[in-house]
């Protein structure tokens, strides 16, 4: 119950770098979550899967090098400080 | 001529007000009325000034009339506007002041009202928010329309309660203060994210912004504060029973707030609107209405005992 700021940025920190692990070709297109299988219809209503998909797709695109510098900073800080 | 230097030393200060309160002429007038009476009694405050200083002015009227102190003076307080034309200018790309000076103007008829809406929100009945000219209105003209003065002042309420209560178990130290703080704005913040996932997961179009969520989700601290004092006064079965009392009613308020926003038109309007995107969208309105007891029982259970 005794959460700090600290402890919503490490839970942020660790749920991004889950998401961004998942490999495309190794795990998604084994389950069926592959990028292209997501755009099913092109009209009014994507669907929540082919959200989910997309934005596992972008969080990987986007935040790869963010995470990269995040990560780094936050070992060096569990070393340093414990 | 000591006169004259006074009068020169001290005309700075009425320009500078007069140019102060004609840059936020035209931004007063729409959002924040002065309605604090201070203008008259600062004039003759001014009036004041320029009559006692004229004994006091002798000591420095020397400097005062010194034409390269003034040159300084004034160059000096054109560095200063600069500077903080800089400052504001760049802390509004960060932080959208502008947008936050919209959810703090209120005043106590407002207050009032929306205090009574959360707790006994059965009677209204039109929950529109009224808006002009494709901007929504103040919300000291719209009782419906979301705020950040009541989330703000009930979470930190909520703080000072909460260390109030835990002094009455002989549980109080001041760390505890920034522990309950800080615990209760990570749920607020999670909160928020949450919803905001669910609110792109499910591809509803609509004028929500993220500090409308936090309006939203800032509410329920009335609730909260209304149960710890009842039971802080009158013992464990008060704080059940006006619990119980605020979490229904703050799950009336929040359906009926969301509906308007999330839900289509046809649907809003309480006809049965067939098709999985509408009932999708109700139940997010659902569950985002649901989760605000379970916080709230959740941030205060474990402050009675």
């Amino acid at each position: 119950m005794a959460f700090t700021l600290y402890s919503l940025i490490q839970t942020a920190i660790l749920c991004t770098n889950a998401i961004a692990v998942l490999h495309e070709e190794r795990f998604l297109s084994k389950v069926g979550w592959a990028v292209d299988q997501g755009v099913g219809g092109f009209g009014d209503d994507p669907g929540i899967k082919a959200q989910i998909l997309t934005l596992i797709r972008s969080v990987r695109t986007v935040m790869r090098v963010p995470l990269i510098i995040v990560n780094s900073a936050c070992i060096v800080l569990l070393l340093l400080f414990g | 001529m000591d006169y004259n230097a006074t009068q020169s030393g001290f005309r700075q200060q009425p320009n500078m007000r007069q140019r102060n309160s004609s840059m936020e002429g035209p931004d007063g007038s729409q959002l924040f009325e002065d309605t604090s009476g201070a203008g008259p009694r600062t004039q003759s405050g001014y009036r004041n000034q320029q009559t006692e200083p004229q004994q006091a002015g002798f000591a420095g009227q020397s400097l005062l009339s010194d034409p390269m102190s003034n040159l300084a003076m004034a160059y000096g307080s054109s560095l200063a506007s600069q500077g903080k034309e800089m400052v504001d200018k760049n802390l509004d790309r960060f932080i959208p002041i502008s947008k936050l000076k919209y959810y703090f103007a209120v005043d106590t008829v407002y207050v009032g009202k929306k205090l009574g809406l959360l707790v006994f929100p059965y009677m209204h009945n039109n929950w529109e928010v009224s808006y002009q000219q494709d901007t929504p209105v103040a919300p000291r003209f719209d009782v419906n329309a979301p705020d950040l003065y009541i989330p703000a002042m009930s979470f930190i309420t909520y703080v000072l309660v909460a260390g109030v209560a835990l002094g009455t178990q002989n549980r109080f130290s001041p760390e505890l203060l920034g522990v309950q703080a800080s615990s209760a704005l990570v749920w607020l913040i999670m909160e928020v994210l949450a919803v905001l996932l669910s609110l792109y997961l499910v591809t509803v179009n609509t004028d929500l912004t993220t500090i409308d969520l936090l309006a939203f989700s800032g509410y329920k601290y009335v609730g909260m504060i209304v149960g710890l004092v009842a039971g802080l006064l009158f013992g464990r079965p008060a704080y059940y029973l006006s619990l119980l009392w605020c979490c229904a009613a703050i799950f009336v308020f929040t359906i009926r707030t969301l509906r308007l926003k999330l839900l289509s038109e046809a649907a809003a309007e309480g006809k049965l609107v067939r098709g999985t995107r509408n009932q999708l969208r109700m139940y997010l309105t659902m569950s985002i209405a649901a989760a605000q007891p379970i916080f709230m029982y959740w941030l205060t259970y474990h402050l009675i005992r």
